[in-house]
């Protein structure tokens, strides 16, 4: 990979979070009402709400009130949760694996779905499995996330109700864990059932989240295997006597899945933000549930946590999505 | 949407060339427009389509089902919802906010977002520089959660709903305008429009921009349907309008409370929202295809 590219990628990456602190602050210093007569009992004398305002910061000037702020969320330290009486901090930590593992199960779905539609849609080319592809492609692409997660509550929750449609784990179940990856820990320790009832919990929402991101990636995926398959590489490994299938999913896949990766990162970090409405809908126990209560009771230093630990993760994606297709794709590295 | 932007890359027509072609209408055209006349009557003639008013309850005949299933009673077509209100004239009604939404929302976001991506593509240097670390930051906050917060902080309201829209979603058509431009201003013709003493100003106005419109197109009925989206979460998350108004998104919410009595009361709306935002999506699709001259050949 050539050094210049990747240095110039990263020197963007300070300027992004200073913006995106500035963004935040902003937004969350035009509130209209003052912070302090929110939390003082009725009948505190001036003298009391001056003594806040000084304990609070409230009294320097606004640009100092940014430099004091930004000191402290650089070392992590966004105050304390209004709402729940805990650092923010720890809050976000305990709840951010969840998400996580959420997101990385919707992930999965989404390329295991995406690419083997796209793989049949590629084989099927001008035959009915293809319009059956094309039509569920321009069908899902429209549909977003929370939408999915209603109708599958309805349709498997009520109607037919075979899953649970609420929380991460049955509590019934009594099950402890040293992380907060309940997914990932019980799979390495073997304990199934509890994986099988994490699965049963996970298995709505993942997919929900996982329907736009896996249209998007049939959709890439099926046209750059199409392209694929036209280049001499693909042609002369046909004429050599391989099959269609050999040459379409030894040849032309790896080429194709290139391109996929660097239109599908973007997507990705949609998948991401659907979690605050989707873990909503399924009462999921991740930092995008938390976000709406925050938001719901004006929980100012908690929405400000959970807004830059949002951004946080999306700037380090896409960094991650940029530099993983300039290291895939050998012409990028050269570029 | 980097293949669209590959799409409207292809030679530049003047409008008035384009016009002598005979146009044919594509089938999505008309399907999508189709829909989204359904949706503009009902929410303009509302009062005269809805059966009752979509507020008055009726705490005697709550939770009625359809009235073509057992218990159903006819003068309430889709049944009522906890509050004894009916169900189809709330649909009726609601329409009203997700047009209103749709439609000022998306135009301003498209106007705002189209002159920053005009200048930061033709104007390069800092202005570019400018809004392109702009749409940088944007883009790192997900767009749900940024609508969500803007709209906590400026409080519930019609108008904060489209502002929380505008604001987050301008960057949309600044990133593929801008883009599209920087593609127009190395062909030929901008060039040709410089030599015979063309003003920059008129160069992109009267020659970049009408090639730049077809996509915009596109880009503002696909944005119409993400804003009748973003409504439905705003009021489904309680941010939007004043609870006395039917939303699509407030109806949502109450159906999920009750989804064991009345699922229909969330199957309805979820119905209107997806029928809604295909429609805008399908008739976009099918203008371009039908008056893009690069996608008709």
């Amino acid at each position: 990979m050539e050094k210049g590219a990747v240095i110039r990628r990263l020197l963007l990456v300070p300027p992004t979070l200073f913006g995106v602190a500035v963004v935040v602050f902003v937004l969350l210093r035009v509130v209209p009402g003052d912070p302090i007569s929110m939390m003082i009992p009725p009948g505190a004398s001036q003298a009391d709400i001056d003594r806040l305002r000084a304990l609070y910061g409230l009294d320097l000037s606004i640009f100092d009130q940014f430099i004091v702020w930004l000191k402290a969320a650089v070392l992590g330290d966004f105050g304390i949760s209004i709402s729940r009486r805990q650092e923010v901090l720890t809050l976000i930590l305990n709840r951010l694996p969840a998400t996580l593992e959420l997101v990385l199960l919707a992930t999965l779905v989404a390329i295991l779905l995406g690419m083997g539609l796209a793989m049949v849609g590629a084989y099927f080319r001008r035959r009915a499995p293809e319009w059956l592809v094309d039509g569920w492609v321009a069908v899902t692409i429209a549909i977003p996330d929370f939408l999915w997660g209603l109708l599958f509550i309805l349709v498997f929750g009520v109607l037919w109700p075979v899953l649970p449609i609420s929380g991460r784990i049955d509590p019934g179940l009594g099950a402890q864990f040293g992380t907060g990856f309940y997914l990932i820990e019980s799979l390495l320790t073997g304990r199934w059932p509890v994986v099988g009832d994490l699965l049963q919990h996970a298995v709505l929402p993942a997919i929900a989240l996982a329907l736009p991101l896996a249209s998007i990636v049939t959709r890439v995926f099926k046209a750059s295997l199409g392209e694929a398959e036209l280049q001499d590489y693909a042609q002369i490994a046909r004429a050599r006597g391989y099959t269609r299938g050999r040459v379409l999913f030894r040849e032309a896949m790896p080429n194709a899945a290139i391109a996929t990766v660097n239109l599908a990162g973007v997507q990705l970090t949609f998948l991401i933000g659907g979690t605050v409405l989707v873990e909503r809908i399924f009462s999921y126990e991740g930092i995008g549930n938390m976000a709406v209560d925050a938001m719901i009771n004006r929980d100012l230093p908690l929405i400000q946590g959970l807004v830059l630990t949002f951004a946080v993760l999306f700037i380090a994606l896409n960094l991650a999505i940029d530099l993983v297709t300039r290291w895939l794709d050998p012409r990028l590295q050269h570029a | 949407m980097p293949e669209i932007v590959a799409a409207g890359a292809g030679g530049p027509t003047r409008p008035d060339e384009r016009r002598r072609e005979r146009v044919r209408i594509d089938a999505r055209a008309v399907a999508g427009g189709v829909i989204v006349f359904i949706v503009l009557a009902a929410a303009l003639l509302a009062p005269w389509l809805a059966p009752h008013d979509p507020l008055e309850q009726d705490l005697l005949s709550t939770q009625l089902p359809p009235s073509w299933t057992d218990g159903g009673d006819p003068t309430f077509f889709f049944g009522t919802d906890s509050l004894g209100r009916d169900i189809l004239s709330r649909l009726i009604y609601a329409a009203q906010i997700a047009v209103i939404v749709a439609l000022v929302a998306a135009t301003l976001a498209c106007l705002i977002g189209t002159l920053l991506g005009l200048a930061a593509g033709f104007l390069r240097g800092w202005v570019d520089q400018l809004v392109s670390r702009l749409i940088d930051v944007w883009m790192s906050f997900p767009p749900v959660l940024l609508s969500i917060v803007l709209a906590a902080v400026v409080g519930a309201g019609l108008g904060s709903v489209i502002l929380a829209i505008v604001v987050v979603d301008w960057t949309r058509f600044a990133r593929v305008v801008r883009s599209e431009v920087m593609l127009q201003r190395q062909l030929d013709y901008v060039a040709a429009a410089r030599v015979t003493g063309m003003s920059r100003g008129a160069t992109l106005f009267r020659e970049i921009l009408p090639n730049v419109l077809p996509l915009l197109g596109t880009l503002l009925t696909a944005e119409m349907g993400i804003a009748v989206i973003v409504e439905a979460i705003l009021s489904f998350v309680g941010l939007s309008v004043s609870t006395d108004t039917p939303t699509w998104g407030g109806m949502i919410a109450e159906g999920r409370q009750a989804i064991y009595q009345i699922p229909w009361l969330l199957a309805l709306p979820i119905g209107a929202i997806i029928a809604t935002v295909l429609g805008f999506n399908l008739l976009g699709d099918g203008l371009r295809a039908s008056f893009d001259p690069v996608q008709r050949r």
